[in-house]
């Protein structure tokens, strides 16, 4: 379940708390989604878009995290 | 032509259980084949190559032709990159060009629904002027009717095309052999993205373009310069997967694609993210594979880039081995490419 | 694209493939309960690259695959009259109740559309004031709160040509289900990285001490799979059964707030029927009484769901993992993709739907038996 694709907020539009929208590029395609859930998203901020909605701000420091704890497991010894 | 006299094969075509058409019949996909192979070739094919999926050809008093059509319903009639007009000759044109055929003549089926504006009409008209001329066809005879609104979406087009064939040796699945490369002309998914972009009302800010294009200058040139071309398919509905699906099972042969190799442009890449869907499976308009022999892969290549196609090997061809396939290589290895049953739908899951 | 590609690298895949296989001294059955961890781990080939002895199960984890044939003959029914248009997910378009598909109920001159949000829906709404509009809404935690706030913004605006068919489902309770059940064969869990976005995963806490089994909070792409897979096979080696959390770019303990609060406003917990699992307690949502006018099935009062009948399709025990797609008598034969008898055939990420198009040994796609055009 749950399409949700990584995109990056370029700007906020006008609304309140159950009608901010915020246009959102992915890969260059541009999509206008809800910010209804990331209030404390930001222009700059990647997102998580699911269904039309943002559900959440990504964490870079936890994803650098994760890269960095996989480029951790050595190459397999070829015999 | 060829003097067999041939056998329709007594294939019991189920009677209407109830069921109708639905619209995977049209995607391309399955449903399609299934269609034509239970019940239209059934009825009209006289000879295993009636019927074949780009066009016919067939000799009359020594002159070589190639002979196809096709009909264009697409919603919305105007897209990023070109509209239904256009798509109508170029379509035309690429089935020529992929049985190895110089298109030629073009005539032109108009079904009108009663109410449409007439300026759309002139829009079209003009599209298609203007990718004939780009194509290099004329478009000698034609014919309109009009249905009553409610009947008819708008606008239906049909049109039918004569070409004389370039390519000295046949150009089919049947020539295709182990070992030959697979060439792709270009990036692929935009026609289908643009298409669902417009029709589905995506909102994406950004348009994307169809690739609608015709394709028979660069196929001449490879005709012409004397490549051993087994095999031409132009993209359509379907996509890259479909198409090669077809040409090795039709073949009998196995295909090995190497994913990294495919282009996707990024707006596309980013439109199929958020869609779910595959880009192996959306429709293209001005994009086609080329298989010829290993020996001829860099010079079709070579060819084709000074045609302006970026074009690429994105595979080759390899003995069936008991199944005709495709096969994609992936991180964790090959998947079998399947037939989609109907046509691609955004996913939420 | 970002986020994306980092987490798809060959080359860290392979290492991380190699690392599981350094430190699975035995053989360990997990199971994922994502159709979107199912897709990815089939279409990029995860399993293959796993060691023997470790079983990878796609459990029901996908709302499409698990709602009630009744509900979509229900939502044929409401589609079919005159004055609805009807708006769904692509997913569940081509899914079949008893009675046929949505599609197939398009290709009869039902007013069927399909939106990528339950706001296209509102906007119809909006747009079409003498038509009815209702959405399907469909789904796990992660799109609920998109389905609740549909509902706010229609109450806000007074929107009275706007309904809702709801059928959402839960996660941990299914879980429990699963656990529960005396012939559960799973010894370890990846938890749906986005449904953990929306609720966090404290919930899933109770439940690995409970029944003594990790459980891998985990996101969607290849290295986020792989990464789960291993943090989870560890655990199964080190004999821990703790709740970690691989996808934490983006899943935090306590999930989002903001959408958890709209949800319990929004919905109420009750019971749901789960197609080919039959009734499991507290594991749906529904309407909270503040906001039953937007219920489809009040607003078409006469429209009923009709009881899940049990036929030949076993998919309740593939759900389960107990059998495998192949173990069915009926798989590939009576029951296609084009031709689906149940839930685990009918969306792609059904475990009978993926074997199907990427495993099983056939002769050719165009070949395929069952059904006629």
């Amino acid at each position: 379940m749950c399409l949700a694709v990584p995109g990056q907020l370029l700007s906020i539009d006008d609304g309140d708390a159950l009608t901010r929208l915020g246009r959102v590029s992915f890969a260059g395609v541009v999509k206008q989604a809800s910010l209804a859930y990331v209030p404390e998203a930001e222009p700059g901020d990647y997102v998580l878009v699911h269904a039309g909605f943002a559900i959440t701000v990504l964490d870079e420091v936890e994803a650098l995290r994760t890269l960095a704890y996989l480029a951790e497991f050595e190459p397999e010894d070829l015999p | 032509m060829n003097g067999t006299t041939p056998i329709a094969p007594q294939c019991p075509i189920p009677t209407a259980t109830g069921e109708a058409i639905e619209l995977a019949h049209g995607g391309g996909g399955l449903l399609t084949h299934r269609l034509i192979e239970r019940l239209f070739r059934p009825a009209f094919a006289e000879a295993p190559e009636d019927l074949t999926h780009d066009g016919a050809v067939f000799e009359i008093d020594g002159a070589r032709l190639a002979f196809s059509t096709d009909s264009y319903v697409v919603r919305p009639l105007f897209f990023p990159g070109g509209d239904i007009g256009t798509l109508a000759i170029n379509g035309t044109v690429n089935d020529l060009a992929m049985c190895g055929a110089e298109p030629l003549y073009l005539s032109v089926g108009l079904v009108l629904e009663e109410g449409f504006a007439i300026a759309d009409l002139r829009r079209v008209v003009d599209s298609m002027r203007q990718a004939a001329r780009a194509a290099g066809v004329r478009l000698v005879t034609g014919d309109t009717k009009v249905v009553e609104h409610g009947k008819g979406d708008g606008l239906y087009i049909n049109t039918s095309g004569v070409g004389r064939l370039l390519a000295p040796l046949p150009v089919a699945p049947g020539r295709v052999r182990p070992g030959d490369a697979v060439i792709l002309s270009g990036d692929i998914g935009r026609h289908g993205i643009a298409i669902m972009a417009a029709r589905e009302g995506l909102g994406f800010e950004t348009p994307i373009h169809s690739d609608c294009a015709p394709l028979a200058m660069p196929v001449r040139r490879l005709i012409e310069a004397g490549v051993d071309v087994h095999c031409l398919r132009d993209l359509t509905r379907g996509g890259l997967a479909t198409a090669l699906i077809e040409i090795a099972e039709t073949g009998h042969v196995g295909i090995q694609l190497d994913e990294a190799a495919i282009a996707v442009a990024e707006p596309v890449r980013g439109a199929c993210e958020i869609l779910g869907l595959d880009p192996l499976y959306v429709a293209n308009e001005g994009r086609f594979v080329a298989l010829v022999p290993a020996a001829d892969a860099e010079r079709t290549v070579a060819i084709l880039r000074h045609c302006g196609e970026q074009a690429v090997v994105v595979g080759s061809v390899e003995a069936a081995n008991g199944a005709a396939a495709v096969r994609l290589g992936t991180i964790g290895g090959t998947r079998v490419l399947d037939m989609p049953s109907g046509e691609q739908l955004p996913r939420i899951c | 694209m970002k986020y994306v590609d980092e987490f798809r690298d060959p080359a860290a895949a392979r290492r991380c493939a190699e690392a599981i296989a350094r430190i699975a001294t035995r053989p360990w059955t997990i199971m994922e309960i994502c159709g979107g961890q199912t897709h990815a781990i089939v279409r990029h080939g995860i399993d293959r690259m796993l060691p023997d002895g470790i079983a990878l199960l796609h459990g029901p984890g996908c709302p499409v695959c698990v709602t009630p044939a009744g509900i979509i003959d229900a939502a044929i029914a409401i589609a079919s009259r005159p004055e609805v248009t009807f708006c769904s997910f692509g997913d569940m378009l081509r899914v079949p109740g008893e009675g046929g598909s949505l599609l197939a109920a398009k290709a009869r001159g039902a007013d069927v559309r399909m939106v990528y949000s339950p706001l296209d829906a509102l906007a119809i709404a909006r747009a079409y004031p003498g038509r009815k509009i209702v959405f399907f809404a469909i789904g796990f935690e992660t799109t609920a709160p998109t389905t609740a706030m549909a509902v706010l913004q229609a109450e806000r605006e007074g929107l009275r040509n706007f309904s809702l068919l709801v059928s959402h489902v839960l996660v941990p309770p299914a879980i429990e289900a699963l656990l529960g059940a005396p012939d559960n064969g799973v010894q370890g869990f990846l938890a749906a990285g986005h449904v953990c976005t929306v609720m966090g995963y404290w919930e899933y806490e109770p439940i690995a001490r409970r029944y003594g089994i990790p459980i891998v909070v985990t996101g969607f792409e290849p290295l986020d799979l792989l990464q789960g897979l291993y943090l989870c096979i560890r655990q199964l080696e080190e004999g821990r059964a703790e709740v970690e959390n691989q996808y934490s770019r983006s899943v935090q303990r306590d999930g989002n707030r903001t959408a958890q609060e709209v949800l319990t406003r929004v919905f109420a917990v009750q019971p749901q029927r789960w197609r080919g699992l039959g009734e499991i307690p507290a594991s749906g949502l529904g309407l909270a009484p503040a906001y039953a006018g937007y219920d489809a099935l009040l607003r078409f009062a006469d429209v009923a769901v009709p009881p899940e009948r049990h036929g030949e399709c076993i998919s309740g025990e593939i759900l389960r993992g107990v059998k495998k797609p192949a173990d069915c008598p009926a798989f590939g034969t009576r029951c296609t993709p084009e031709h689906p008898l149940g839930a685990t055939m009918v969306s792609s990420e059904g475990a009978c739907a993926a074997y199907y198009r990427y495993r099983r040994p056939r002769s050719t796609a165009l070949a395929a038996t069952g059904g006629t055009l």
